[in-house]
């Protein structure tokens, strides 16, 4: 009998190594995961004795700082009544933390930032949170803000050259501060309009005209157009079987490529996403950041994936452009299944703006530890090289066009050269409801500032006369 | 060196950890370190003396390690009880008494345990008795949905603990005497025994299934019937008995999970542990999560003694830190390094009782050392794998660690029954 004792005693070993295997799993594998997890409240409960470091906008204005109460603890509270509500996020007890709150946890609370925080504790000193330095600049959102007039959008902005993210606009947004109490929260869960949602990297639109852009760069960056090529623009012409219209059925006969973009033909753009081919097409959105959640330093649960959504036995899911449910001539002018954040949108205008190289977004450039030395520097990194500088030049042309000439001129700026695009996508064409969209960057010759703005819904408004006006606002305000 | 000095040796470091264990808490409370930690240290140390010159008075010859381990084990779970409730830890101290009477008890009336074997059908009807006691209105208790408790005046008493011990005596008992037939008849190439060998096996089965049910307990279920599977393998030494066992095991307990509303529960609470619907259900997956929770904050080293972050205020952050997450509190106040140096600790444990079963001449008490054995190492599963997640969490107890009083006083019977094996097993063996 002693044989099976030995092999009941084994297979007993075996089930306590599996116990020891999931401890080490909790504790030293899955461990960064389950702290980071929004229903994991023990570190918020512990936070409250630590000052957890501010959040500074690039002027150096406080966004979020934590102010000692009466009994040692330590509560956030977040100035102009949260100007960046959306991007800065909260950290209460209740409602947990999001945004940059969340994704710089570990440095603002300390946690992260090693030897110089364990030596201050070893002093007996309070564990204290490194302060979180941005590029966000508050009085170019503020003029977001108020351009958009209280109308459900978004406004992104960022620095072509880096991917510094200047401004973040959510509207309808709210104020942090009141997150404190824990019916606030649900009230603001339940508000409509979700105003906590961040509609510049979750806002899922249909992009409209500014995805020709994307097409464009495609028919012109594999070779098989050029600005001067011509294309049949007529009203009408079969796009996967079904005739497509022009905008006010005009028919424009045998069209360059260059008008094309600044008149905004749909007709050119579809054949040319048609000759460009699926493959083609879906390569370059790759390249642009479409098909992956938009690269930023927010949550991943705050982020989407912009491209084609195909809905399958009833269930809504992203698929690359080669899928077989895509119309490629519609989305080459951004109809049809094609879906994409704002931000998504200003890293479009971003690649062209920077000859052809997409830097990855970027909201925070440092943090900086209580003795003043920075603890955690954010590089700027190339997140792909999406066309040549040469095409990238060609598209600047074109884009330019557009504001001098086309349908974008409500941007000119007086004395610098913007290049952009418009778009106006049908959201309810029977109530004449439409959602206008301008991504644009400037100056042309020497690119600073790269925008992407929309509305989600206007009766019978244009990217042209609704969008266009926003995004010149804003440029002006982080070009002055 | 002998075995009772060796046993006397090892309840040094017993002592040792408890002394330690009691300063630690008390400065962490930033109390004065008074002469109390060491008055502590000293019951304990005497208490554990007292059991040590039972044994070596009456079982001169027994295992000398399983008394230190049991001292060691004990003295972790008062220093951290202590740590979350001291009032808490005052009960578990009496308790921990009474567990020692009822160890010197079972020593001393127990001279041949073999005895037990003539009353084995009343020991079986006794515990299937005890085992549905928690389902008769008036004295049952259910505590999250499981019916495992009875309430008697101010004494809440587990009966389920006790019941373990008679249905592993019924069954080492049992299956002595018919080991022998349940292999002799072979169909088509395989051990096929008869219904009436096989019957009262089968009703073992039932027996868990109708825990499932009643009781709505799958840990302890679980428990009972991997104990039963050990014993009918080591009985027949055909791996066919534990293979078709959890076959049928895993067959009533997949129906059960879809049928019964508790059991369901705690199967989608494991599954889905962070899904917020889950999570904010009352008896939901709070309790699971906020143990994951609580181990990754401990990491390797643990946050320190006494750091644990149990509740805020009067609400729980860990609910039930006292008894079934008490291994998520180890874990974050001593890391990694803490919840492994427990499970070798049990380890150890479960190492002697199998030595003693190995060692021990006659069937009966090889089967019995290896059911109660295999009993308390399965205990150690069902709750530390409920705590981390590997099953799906159920209210048991943490043996000689928990706070609670039947675990506590059961387990010492258990460990007073090995002991009175090993001694027996031992000095045979010497002859």
């Amino acid at each position: 009998m002693n044989k099976p004792i030995i092999r009941v005693f084994a297979v007993l070993l075996v089930l306590f190594g599996l116990l020891a295997y999931f401890t080490t799993r909790w504790t030293v594998i899955d461990r960064a995961q389950l702290q980071d997890n929004p229903q994991n409240k023990r570190e918020l409960l512990a936070q409250q004795r630590i000052a957890r470091g501010s959040i500074l906008a690039a002027s150096g204005n406080v966004l979020a700082q934590s102010v000692r109460r009466s009994d040692g603890t330590y509560a956030r509270r977040y100035p102009d009544n949260g100007l960046f509500a959306q991007a800065v996020g909260y950290s209460y007890l209740n409602p947990g933390t999001a945004g940059l709150e969340r994704f710089y946890n570990g440095q603002l609370t300390g946690r992260t930032a090693g030897f110089e925080q364990t030596l201050r504790k070893l002093q007996g000193k309070r564990q204290q949170g490194n302060d979180l330095h941005t590029a966000l600049d508050p009085q170019a959102q503020q003029v977001a803000l108020d351009q958009l007039a209280g109308r459900p959008g978004a406004v992104v902005a960022l620095d072509p050259r880096t991917g510094k993210v200047k401004v973040m606009a959510s509207v309808p947004s709210y104020d942090p501060n009141v997150l404190r109490s824990a019916k606030a929260t649900s009230t603001l869960n339940a508000a409509p309009g979700a105003p906590l949602l961040n509609r510049t990297t979750a806002g899922l639109y249909p992009p409209g005209s500014t995805f020709k852009v994307v097409t464009a760069a495609a028919a012109l960056d594999s070779g098989l157009f050029q600005p001067t090529s011509t294309v049949n623009g007529n009203n009408g012409v079969l796009i996967s079987g079904v005739p497509l219209n022009n905008d006010g059925g005009q028919s424009y006969g045998q069209i360059d490529l260059t008008t094309a973009l600044t008149q905004s033909i749909n007709t050119v753009w579809a054949q040319v996403g048609e000759r460009v081919g699926k493959t083609r097409m879906s390569l370059y959105m790759q390249r642009f950041g479409f098909g992956s959640p938009v690269p930023v330093d927010l949550p991943a649960d705050e982020r989407l994936a912009s491209g084609d959504y195909c809905t399958s036995s009833g269930r809504r899911r992203l698929v690359v452009a080669t899928d077989s449910c895509v119309d490629i001539g519609r989305t080459a002018m951004g109809q049809d299944k094609l879906l994409a954040t704002p931000l998504q949108m200003a890293m479009v205008a971003s690649a062209v703006a920077n000859h052809g190289i997409l830097m990855r977004p970027q909201i925070a450039t440092r943090t900086v530890d209580p003795d003043g030395r920075t603890a955690f520097e954010n590089t700027s990194q190339q997140y792909s090289r999406v066309m040549s500088s040469a095409t990238a030049d060609k598209l600047t042309v074109m884009m330019t066009k557009v504001v001098q000439e086309g349908t974008g001129t409500a941007a000119a700026l007086t004395g610098i050269d913007v290049a952009g695009k418009t778009g106006t996508a049908e959201r309810d064409v029977a109530n004449n409801i439409t959602q206008p969209w301008f991504i644009a960057f400037a100056p042309a010759a020497d690119p600073q500032i790269a925008i992407a703005v929309t509305i989600e819904q206007t009766v019978g408004g244009f990217g042209g006369t609704d969008a266009a006006p926003i995004a010149k606002a804003v440029m002006e305000s982080l070009l002055r | 060196m002998s075995a009772r000095n060796r046993e006397l040796l090892g309840l040094l470091p017993a002592s040792l950890l408890i002394v330690a264990g009691f300063g630690a808490v008390f400065l962490q409370e930033q109390a004065k370190l008074g002469n109390l930690s060491l008055t502590y240290g000293a019951i304990f140390l005497g208490l554990c003396l007292a059991a040590h010159l039972i044994i070596r008075v009456r079982l001169p010859d027994a295992d000398p390690y399983l008394l230190p381990i049991i001292a060691v084990l004990a003295s972790i779970g008062l220093v951290v009880i202590y740590r979350l409730n001291e009032t808490l830890a005052r009960d578990q101290a009496q308790w921990f008494v009474v567990g020692l009477i009822a160890f010197a008890a079972t020593i001393l009336l127990l001279r041949d345990y073999r005895v037990l074997e003539r009353y084995r059908y009343l020991i079986a009807a006794a515990s299937l008795f005890l085992l549905l006691l928690p389902r008769i209105p008036g004295i049952g208790q259910q505590a999250n949905g499981a019916y495992l408790g009875i309430g008697l005046g101010p004494v809440t008493f587990q009966p389920a603990e006790f019941a373990k011990i008679g249905i592993i005596i019924f069954l080492a008992s049992y299956l002595r005497d018919t080991r022998a037939l349940l292999v002799s008849r072979k169909r088509f190439g395989i051990t096929l025994p008869r219904l009436k060998h096989i019957g009262p096996l089968l009703l073992v089965w039932g027996l868990a299934m109708l825990m499932l049910v009643f009781i709505r307990d799958l840990g302890s279920s679980l428990m009972f019937f991997g104990g039963f599977l050990a014993m009918l393998y080591v009985a027949t030494d055909r791996l066919i008995f534990p293979v078709v066992g959890f076959g049928l095991f895993g067959l009533g307990a997949w129906f059960f999970a879809n049928t019964v509303g508790h059991v369901a529960d705690r199967v989608s609470a494991w599954q889905h542990p962070f899904d917020p619907k889950l999570y904010e259900q009352i008896g939901g997956s709070y309790q699971i999560a906020q143990s994951l929770f609580a181990q990754a904050d401990g990491g390797v080293w643990g946050q320190g003694f006494g750091q644990a972050l149990i509740s805020v205020g009067d609400s729980p952050i860990l609910p039930a830190a006292q008894t079934d997450l008490i291994y998520a509190v180890i874990v974050n106040e001593l890391g990694l390094i803490g919840g492994i140096v427990l499970l070798l600790i049990y380890v150890l444990f479960v190492e002697r009782g199998f030595r003693i079963a190995v060692l021990a001449r006659d069937s009966f008490s090889k089967l019995l050392a290896t059911g109660l054995t295999t009993v308390v190492a399965l205990q150690v599963f069902v709750i530390v794998g409920g705590v981390t997640k590997v099953i799906p969490l159920t209210g048991v107890t943490l043996p000689f660690v928990s706070y609670g009083g039947s675990s506590i006083v059961a387990n010492f019977v258990i460990a007073a029954l090995l002991l009175l094996i090993s001694d027996r097993a031992r000095r045979e063996a010497r002859r």
